[in-house]
């Protein structure tokens, strides 16, 4: 009775996860759809504490109460321009979680099978009662679903952990491996392999193989995220997302619980069809984005001629003033200068102007999917504004003024022109066939893949120096 | 050489194809000039101010002729002038081989080098010497201030003491080098001004000229003016309806109507139709630039200002660029010199007629003996043709069947393929699995199979609140955590009151921003 309860109840919360994912097809549908997401959850944390298996309840909420308000405090407090940072920090959670949850399986078998040896028939209960029925080839498999579970979980932990140093300023941002490269990784890979099957074959302690294979797999994760460079961070995060789905159903396989199997599923799919789209807006192979850094670069780049002219506020003003309809693309440096704000206010008064006023965003911008979008509407841009690349690539030949803020790589002709260029063949927003290009940057430097950027030398580009925040700032006085 | 210029005995002509200023350039380039005496007269120039300028004065066109190796006129010489001069003599003027085929023969049988000022190529390298262009400049200058002068009120509006004048309505057809100056003079004058014109692409040049563009509808394939060397092509007689009704549409409104539509080789297209004038306010003032050809208007008379029935001033005349002789001089003056400069590309006197110039080649139509017109097309285009669309290659029905069923199959191939490869790996794992693991199993697979189709539609836009929901929903190990934590060894207990901590800062945290991030999300 009890159980047939707990079953309808992970129906149900799997239909609601459903729904919440689906309901993100929109951004009006996405504010109900965050809804069925708590709902769902909240159901199935309620069911499994009333269902079998539950035990320590007092221990539960505690704990629950506790990580509530962290993670409350956390979300109230962060920056928008912080969310990669911290749904990377969140992604290690959730990887060490399964790893953790995954030892309590192998603690609890090694101890029902010990009892069962020793012949004694203890009242179990909790999950040792599920473990306690199992026949030997389901414990064969069990295995293999606790090797599963926590080899990925701690993949996704310490590659989060990195991802999120990468993310936050406190690594390095550029690729970084360990002499030996993917032979390390691949050779780290073969030894967790043959420990798993020492595992299996249950020679000596089950636990002993498994806390090895957790350590090679916290060195891979932290050598592979080590070795992907902070541009190709979106994919990374989306990869990251992905893995913790998966963990977390291979985790669902060990308990049988369907409701974890599904939901892990979900997120997984999710994941990976999020790292699927980034890896194509930017005309890269998802492997050799995993395998870090730029490959395939066959010559030397194209030699750029010309010289990057700059302008002052009162240039960029002017051709606002003149201009009837301009194109926004901002990038990253927009996110780290924190100027959306800014940018929101600019965007205010020359649509006052009765300008026409879009933003143009690649798929790419920014180091999250959708980053973007997310930063713009904070400032309160309105939506319907906001364009995807597609969508505003053919108008840039009509437009009078672009102007850039903090993005490089994603407006970088060299993708079209110039087939050594690294990234030749990405699609790009052709913002140099607008009548003028304005460029805020900080200075004269290379953008985070560090390629130079031709379209800086164009004849139609003035460069706009200074933080970005700062130079919109002063931009606002100065257009009417 | 010796280069000379007649005086244009045409009644009304005061214009002369050599001023004192071009016969300067024309010294610097090595050739010695000649004018019969009183040539400039009509355009203010005297005999003094051409000697000056080091130009001999000869006394009559007959010595003139008889002195000179290149004789420059403005209108196109009589056949009295071909019969007095000598073979290999060259002759510059206007001279619409089209109509003048006669005097074509006359000057092939003479032997005389002909070269036609209004054949001049428009090609952007010889339009330095396009007298066409710079007498149509001319003429919708003087048209717009014929009319004014016609017209007994203001252009401009005016809010005075004695009360409120309104702008004058100017209608401009043809949008052509007249009808754009038209339209310029209209606008500075302070007119409101409407211009019309069948070559859409001249759109734009109106409205930068401060006209209104008078739109048609109409869907027909528009001719290309690049393809015509930007002259206007005749138009279909539907086409010709819809324009005809746009103007009865606009005639009661207009003040002036300056009508400037001529088609190359062609007698002028009738556009403003009797009853368009007899609409028209008593006052009004009709200017037809064409009328040399028979006249946009049905009312014009050549080279005469009538008065209509209604009181509308039509005005007819064809002597514009004369009427205004001394700016008409020069800038025709200026033309002759470029062509003359580009005979002589050493610059020492010696004309080289370089027949595979584009340029004058297009101008000479007779040539040692030969009727050199029509010429052939110039080696550029007039006007860069606009790049052809990229049309997708339209398939036949029947290739598009094949193209779909192909790639049907293909499809289905793959599709077999993978599900008899999934399906095999399937019963291979089946084999070894246990029962309890493969039901499960088919849980798995179908929430994989919802998850792909319910990501794809996730708009672009929200991929960051997707990752941050997906975060939050993959806590959902936090079930694991809780089913374990009741069970077993304090290590356990410890482990799993950990991951039940974390899942659930996960939990509350990812739905947190996602709630903070979707709230943001605002329509204008």
């Amino acid at each position: 009775m009890e159980y047939g309860f707990t079953t309808a109840a992970y129906v149900v919360a799997s239909v609601l996860f459903i729904l919440s994912l689906g309901g993100l097809s929109g951004q009006e549908s996405a504010k109900r759809a965050i809804w069925y997401g708590i709902a769902g959850m909240a159901l199935a944390v309620l069911a499994t504490l009333f269902g079998p298996g539950a035990g320590n309840w007092l221990l539960s909420l505690v704990m629950i109460a506790i990580g509530g308000t962290i993670g409350w405090i956390v979300a109230k407090r962060v920056q928008m321009t912080e969310m990669p940072q911290l749904v990377a920090a969140m992604h290690s959670l959730v990887g060490l979680a399964a790893v953790f949850v995954g030892f309590n399986a192998q603690i609890e078998l090694a101890r029902v099978m010990r009892l069962r040896a020793e012949g004694i028939e203890e009242v179990m209960h909790g999950f040792a009662a599920i473990l306690a029925h199992k026949t030997p080839a389901e414990i064969a498999m069990l295995k293999i679903e606790v090797f599963l579970g926590i080899f990925i979980g701690a993949v996704t932990f310490t590659g989060s952990v990195v991802a999120f140093g990468k993310l936050a300023g406190r690594v390095d941002g550029k690729p970084n491996k360990l002499p030996g490269g993917h032979m390390l990784n691949a050779g780290a890979l073969a030894l967790a392999v043959l420990f798993g099957i020492l595992y299996f074959t249950g020679i000596g302690s089950g636990v002993f193989w498994l806390v090895l294979v957790t350590l090679l797999a916290f060195f891979i994760g932290y050598h592979l995220i080590m070795g992907i460079g902070g541009a190709d961070m979106p994919v990374v995060v989306s990869m990251l997302n992905s893995y913790s789905g998966w963990a977390a159903a291979s985790i669902g396989f060990t308990l049988g619980n369907d409701l974890l199997i599904v939901t892990g599923a979900l997120v997984g799919s999710s994941g990976a069809i999020l790292s699927y789209i980034m890896c194509k807006a930017m005309n890269r192979n998802f492997v050799s984005v995993i395998l870090g850094g730029f490959g395939g670069t066959t010559g030397p780049a194209a030699e750029i001629e010309g010289e990057q002219i700059a302008i002052d506020a009162d240039g960029v003003a002017g051709a606002l003033n003149d201009a009837d309809s301009v194109v926004i693309v901002p990038g990253y440096g927009m996110a780290v200068a924190q100027a959306q704000g800014a940018v929101s206010e600019l965007t205010r008064k020359l649509r006052a102007a009765g300008k026409n006023v879009r933003f143009a965003i690649h798929p790419v911008a920014g180091r999250l999917p959708g980053h973007m979008n997310v930063l713009l509407a904070e400032a309160k841009v309105p939506y319907d504004i906001v364009l995807e690349m597609d969508e505003i690539n053919d108008d840039f030949p009509t437009t009078d003024v672009v102007i850039i803020i903090g993005s490089n790589d994603i407006v970088n002709p060299a993708a079209q022109d110039d087939p050594n260029s690294p990234i030749a063949g990405m699609p790009v927003l052709e913002v140099w066939k607008a009548k003028q290009v304005f460029v805020s940057k900080r200075g004269q430097g290379t953008g985070y893949s560090g390629i130079e950027n031709p379209l800086f030398f164009k004849d139609n580009t003035r460069m706009f120096y200074g933080d970005a925040k700062d130079s919109i700032n002063k931009l606002l006085p100065l257009v009417d | 050489m010796k280069i000379g210029a007649l005086k244009d005995n045409h009644p009304g002509e005061a214009r002369v194809a050599i001023t004192p200023a071009s016969a300067g350039h024309l010294g610097k380039l090595g050739h010695e000039v000649f004018i019969q005496t009183g040539a400039g007269i009509g355009a203010g120039f005297s005999d003094e101010d051409y000697t000056k300028a080091n130009v001999t004065v000869c006394a009559s066109s007959a010595e003139l002729i008889g002195a000179v190796d290149v004789v420059a006129k403005v209108r196109q010489p009589s056949e009295a002038e071909i019969d007095q001069m000598r073979e290999g003599q060259t002759v510059i003027s206007f001279f619409y081989p089209a109509q003048n085929a006669e005097l074509l023969a006359k000057a092939k049988d003479q032997g005389v080098t002909a070269i036609a000022m209004d054949m001049v190529p428009r090609i952007s390298r010889a339009q330095k010497m396009d007298a066409l262009s710079s007498m149509a400049n001319i003429a919708g200058y003087r048209s717009v201030i014929e009319a004014a002068n016609n017209f007994g009120r203001f252009f401009t509006g005016q809010v005075t003491a004695a009360g409120k004048v309104p702008p004058a309505k100017v209608l401009v057809v043809g949008a052509g080098v007249a009808g754009l100056a038209a339209i310029g003079t209209s606008v500075s004058l302070g007119a409101q001004v409407y211009a019309f014109d069948v070559r859409p692409e001249v759109s734009e040049q109106i409205e930068s000229m401060g006209a209104e563009f008078v739109y048609l509808e109409f869907d027909q394939p528009t001719a290309d003016g690049a393809a015509t060397g930007g002259y206007a092509a005749p138009s279909s007689p539907e086409f010709r309806e819809k324009q005809l009704a746009k103007f009865r549409e606009l005639a009661p409104q207009m003040d002036i109507v300056i009508t400037t539509a001529l088609i190359p080789g062609r007698d002028a297209p009738v556009l403003w139709t009797a009853d368009m004038v007899a609409a028209m306010k008593p006052g009004s003032v009709i200017v037809d630039l064409a009328a040399e050809k028979g006249g946009n208007c049905e009312l014009t008379v050549m080279d005469e200002r009538i008065v209509s029935d209604n009181g509308v001033v039509v005005v007819g005349y064809t002597d514009f660029p004369s009427r205004m002789g001394a700016q008409a001089s020069e800038l025709y003056g200026n033309n002759v010199r470029h062509f003359i400069a580009d005979l002589t590309p050493k610059k020492d006197g010696v004309i080289d007629h370089n027949m595979e110039d584009d340029v004058i080649r297009g101008a000479t139509v007779v040539h040692d003996h030969d009727v050199t017109w029509p010429p052939p097309p110039p080696k550029v285009a007039a006007i860069a043709a606009q790049k052809p669309k990229e049309k997708a290659k339209v398939l036949t029905a029947e290739e598009r069947r094949a193209a779909e069923a192909a790639a049907f199959k293909a499809d289905t191939k793959k599709q077999v393929g993978i599900l008899a490869g999934g399906g095999l790996l399937l019963l291979l794992i089946g084999l070894v699995a246990p029962v309890s693991f493969m039901s499960h199993f088919i849980v798995f697979v179908l929430a994989c199979f919802i998850g792909f189709r319910v990501i794809w539609n996730v708009a672009h836009s929200l991929h960051t609140p997707l990752m941050a929901i997906t975060n939050a929903i993959s806590s959902i190990i936090i079930l694991g955590a809780l089913m374990q934590i009741g069970s077993g060894s304090w290590w356990v207990v410890l482990l799993g009151a950990l991951a039940v901590l974390m899942a659930s800062i996960n939990i509350f945290g990812g739905f947190m921003v996602t709630r903070r991030m979707l709230a943001m999300f605002q329509k204008s």
